[in-house]
């Protein structure tokens, strides 16, 4: 057991697969020779080389685009694309090709891949370099989509994609880059599409996503100190596949639902797991269910405006406090 | 058959080259006539109301797909367009298959799942037709990688349309092929319009592909891709460029479709006469003329001839008579453990 940060466990995590498996390589802008624009795949050129880790101009559609040939013929490619707002200029691999080619092809052809990309907003970036965009990922049929929150997750979940046999959206959380967590030693594999109850309780679910994942913790925290109340915290941690089970099992204990998106308010995938639940739990909710999110707006870049949008554990708290006591 | 005074004489007659040999002239020509035969078929059936959807023919285009076709090693990949009929069918596609899926037919080469502008036979070397323009160039990029990573000899071959030479996703993979010096072959089917549009209304160089060929540090390589001699030379450089390692082929091909850009569309903004000059450089018309300048017997080409279209008879009858697509296969092969299961 050590104590790692999500940043070094990035770096472990790829760097476990690529020991393990020669086909694994690996590509993106500034990965290799300067080790990442967030410092996490430093040291991997060195231990794998040139021919591994390779730097590629800024050619999103190119990076994607490769990563997809050469998974179609055989070799296992993680690809970097640096903010995850930079789908926007690839989204015809994410949404067109890596998602429908076996589909198209009645199972002819094969696209194990996975996009690693820096999500999510506190860097105080502004509106280009913030964004959450997994809800862009999840409603694409063929796509399977993950995002952990702790060191330990990254590790065993980007094993898990890596192993995976479809293409696999790994969204790495910006402001979780320099948090620390406790890792045990040797080979961690997760499994895709399981959710984890993070804390135990009875009145409330909380369901949450990387970065909200701490602090919907904290706003449990806060609850149950300050109020009494006692909510159990769901990472769902893999949009696709979902684990309904685990939400669904935590709802029929609590009776109550809310969900924690960092994504803008319309279409996030907080509203699936509330169409679920309605539909499959309907009488199982003692209220409604609540959905905490990211106002629908751009995201602002001063710090104090970017703070107050996104969902803070007080706010959570406040949420949710308000919605049982009323 | 060729006597070797034949062949002399044609030589001295015309100026050409006899390198190619009459063995691989009869294929080249017999690919041409598959297409020729299978893509008339298609507008055919269009008409009859029994190719559905859309479909985007390669008539007057053949030289290219068999020339390139012919010059492949098993193995050798192709990365088509939506207009990928003739490439498909070059690699030995069985025309049945490729009918199949233009008719969405059980029969079909994807069963129905993919349509016309997406077969893809990985079989036969044809890695799938992208129906996003510019797509498929990067991801030629990536089988040519993994190839140059494993120490594989073979090529990856990227066909598309002069369209393509304006889109960023050319102009990514073009450069990152020839900084990676990776074995792809990139081969630009210049047949004058995009769509609708001329070409040459919208880029601002007279070439679209060849002119852009030295942003990349390539050779300008400009053809006639009406004569499927040249093309088959011109694609046997650029194989044996990038088995030896030296990287990228840029490959500007000119002809001429014969056709609308799709079957929704009667090509009325040609200008009259157009395709009348085109249709005296028809590539099976040369190629006729330069199997019998070379010696071969006319029963030999009519024989060609007939066996294709016999081929092209059977396939159709086969395809009015196959079944639809079950719809238990509607929701097969989304994820790799063959449903589409996105939750528990």
């Amino acid at each position: 057991m050590a104590e790692l940060t999500y940043r070094d466990a990035v770096i472990r995590g790829i760097a476990q697969e690529m020991s393990r498996d020669p086909d694994v390589v690996f590509l993106g802008e500034d990965v290799a020779k300067a080790g990442g624009v967030f410092k996490a795949t430093v040291g991997l050129y060195e231990q794998f080389g040139p021919l591994r880790v390779r730097d590629t101009p800024i050619s999103e559609q190119a990076i994607l685009g490769a990563a997809m040939g050469a998974a179609m013929t055989g070799l296992k490619p993680i690809a970097e694309i640096m903010f995850s707002d930079f789908f926007a200029v690839c989204f015809d691999y994410i949404a067109n090709e890596f998602p429908k080619s076996r589909y198209m092809s009645n199972g002819q052809v094969k696209c194990p891949l996975v996009v690693r990309t820096g999500n999510g907003a506190g860097s105080r970036f502004g509106a280009q370099h913030s964004q959450s965009v997994e809800n862009w990922c999840m409603m694409i049929p063929g796509l399977k989509v993950v995002a952990p929150s702790s060191p330990r997750d990254v590790i065993g979940l980007l094993a898990a994609s890596v192993r995976d046999p479809d293409p696999v959206i790994f969204l790495e959380h910006k402001s979780l880059y320099p948090t620390k967590g406790e890792v045990p030693d040797g080979e961690i594999v997760d499994t895709l599409g399981t959710a984890k109850v993070l804390r135990s309780g009875k009145d409330a679910t909380i369901c949450a996503l990387a970065l909200m994942v701490p602090r919907s913790l904290e706003a449990a925290e806060k609850l149950k100190t300050q109020h009494g109340i006692d909510c159990e915290v769901v990472d769902v941690r893999s949009l696709v596949p979902l684990d309904t089970q685990t939400i669904l099992g935590s709802v029929g204990k609590t009776h109550r639902l809310f969900t924690v998106e960092e994504n803008p308010r319309l279409c996030g995938w907080g509203a699936e797991i509330v169409s679920i639940v309605a539909d499959e739990a309907f009488y199982d909710l003692d209220g409604p269910p609540v959905r905490i999110t990211t106002p629908h707006i751009p995201l602002p870049a001063a710090d104090i405006l970017e703070d107050i949008v996104l969902p803070t554990p007080d706010r959570i708290a406040e949420t949710v406090r308000r919605n049982l006591q009323s | 058959m060729a006597t070797a005074k034949d062949r002399a004489q044609a030589k001295a007659g015309s100026g050409l080259n006899d390198d190619i040999g009459e063995q691989k002239r009869l294929e080249l020509y017999r690919t041409q006539v598959v297409i020729r035969e299978a893509e008339q078929r298609a507008y055919d059936l269009f008409l009859q109301n029994l190719v559905k959807g859309t479909s985007h023919l390669s008539l007057g285009q053949e030289a290219v797909a068999a020339g390139f076709a012919g010059a492949m090693k098993p193995g050798d990949l192709s990365f088509c367009t939506y207009r990928g009929h003739a490439h498909t069918l070059a690699r030995g596609v069985p025309v049945e298959k490729v009918l199949g899926e233009l008719m969405q037919r059980d029969n079909g080469l994807m069963r129905g799942k993919g349509g016309s502008m997406h077969l893809t036979s990985v079989d036969h070397g044809v890695m799938g037709s992208y129906a996003i323009i510019g797509a498929h160039l990067p991801i030629a990029c990536g089988a040519a990688w993994r190839a140059q990573y494993k120490g594989d000899k073979d090529v990856s071959v990227c066909f598309f349309g002069d369209g393509t030479t304006n889109i960023g996703a050319f102009h990514e993979a073009l450069n990152f092929a020839a900084v990676w010096k990776l074995p792809v072959i990139f081969v630009c089917e210049n047949n004058l319009y995009m769509e609708y549009t001329p070409i040459s209304d919208v880029t601002a160089v007279p070439q679209p592909a060849a002119d852009r060929a030295s942003a990349y540090g390539l050779e300008r390589i400009l053809i006639d891709g009406n004569d499927a001699d040249v093309v088959y030379r011109a694609a046997q450089n650029a194989f044996e460029r990038a088995r030896a390692g030296e990287g990228p082929s840029l490959i500007e091909c000119l002809t001429y479709r014969y056709s609308g850009h799709s079957r929704a569309d009667p090509a009325k903004y040609r200008p009259e006469g157009e395709l009348d000059r085109w249709k005296l450089r028809d590539p099976i018309k040369i190629y006729r003329e330069r199997l019998l300048q070379f010696g071969v017997a006319e029963k030999v080409i009519t024989d060609i001839d007939a066996q294709v279209r016999k081929i092209v008879d059977d396939a159709t009858e086969a395809c009015k008579a196959a079944p639809p697509p079950p719809l238990d296969i509607i929701a097969t092969d989304v994820y790799a453990d063959g449903g589409w299961a996105w939750r528990n």
